[in-house]
């Protein structure tokens, strides 16, 4: 079990770092806050994973919550912002 | 039950794959859009009740299943929110006639 649980972590983490690419090369704000959200919603299950690796998933996991609500607000703010603005690229 | 644990990691790691290739591949905001959010809601709502599964019956595994729902929530409001913005800032959806991002 161990040892699948370190394999997706990596897995993860590269499917992280090509959530990136979209962050840097856009080509509009929408698709970098999309990249970004692919990456925040990731951290959330490494967050877990390392939990279990560490033993201590009772810590992790109150902070993988708060990680959650606090990716919703900044993406709502950010659209409604955004919505009242032309020229977005 | 490690068994069961450990083929939903691996589902939930395949769907998350798929929604970063539809977010690598895919040609515009839109449709990169409609790949990611539901890929990346069902793949880590697979890997975290693999880790429920994985942790047993206790507080923890409780909070974990709390964890799926408030982010499928997320997710759909995040993605609905933001599909939006695009539409009334202008953004037109990719066709076969405009062949890419028109303005």
């Amino acid at each position: 079990m161990s040892g699948i649980v370190a394999g997706v972590t990596v897995a993860l983490v590269l499917a992280m770092a090509l959530s990136l690419y979209r962050v840097l090369a856009g080509p509009t704000v929408f698709d970098r806050l999309t990249g970004v959200g692919l990456i925040g919603t990731k951290s959330i299950i490494v967050l877990l994973l390392l939990g279990v690796r560490a033993d201590r998933l009772d810590a992790f996991v109150d902070i993988a919550l708060s990680y959650s609500l606090v990716t919703l607000v900044s993406t709502l703010v950010l659209a409604r912002y955004l919505e009242r603005r032309r020229g977005t690229r | 039950m490690d068994v069961a644990a450990a083929g939903f990691l691996v589902a939930g790691l395949a769907f998350v794959l798929t929604g970063v290739i539809g977010v690598l591949r895919l040609p515009d905001f839109y449709a990169r859009l409609h790949a990611t959010s539901k890929c990346d809601t069902l793949g880590l709502g697979l890997i975290v009740t693999g880790i429920a599964l994985h942790t047993g019956p206790t507080l923890t595994a409780g909070k974990v299943l709390v964890l799926v729902v408030l982010v499928a929530l997320v997710n759909a409001t995040a993605a609905h929110a933001l599909g939006r913005a695009a539409w009334r800032s202008g953004l037109q959806p990719w066709t076969r006639d405009n062949g890419g991002y028109s303005r």
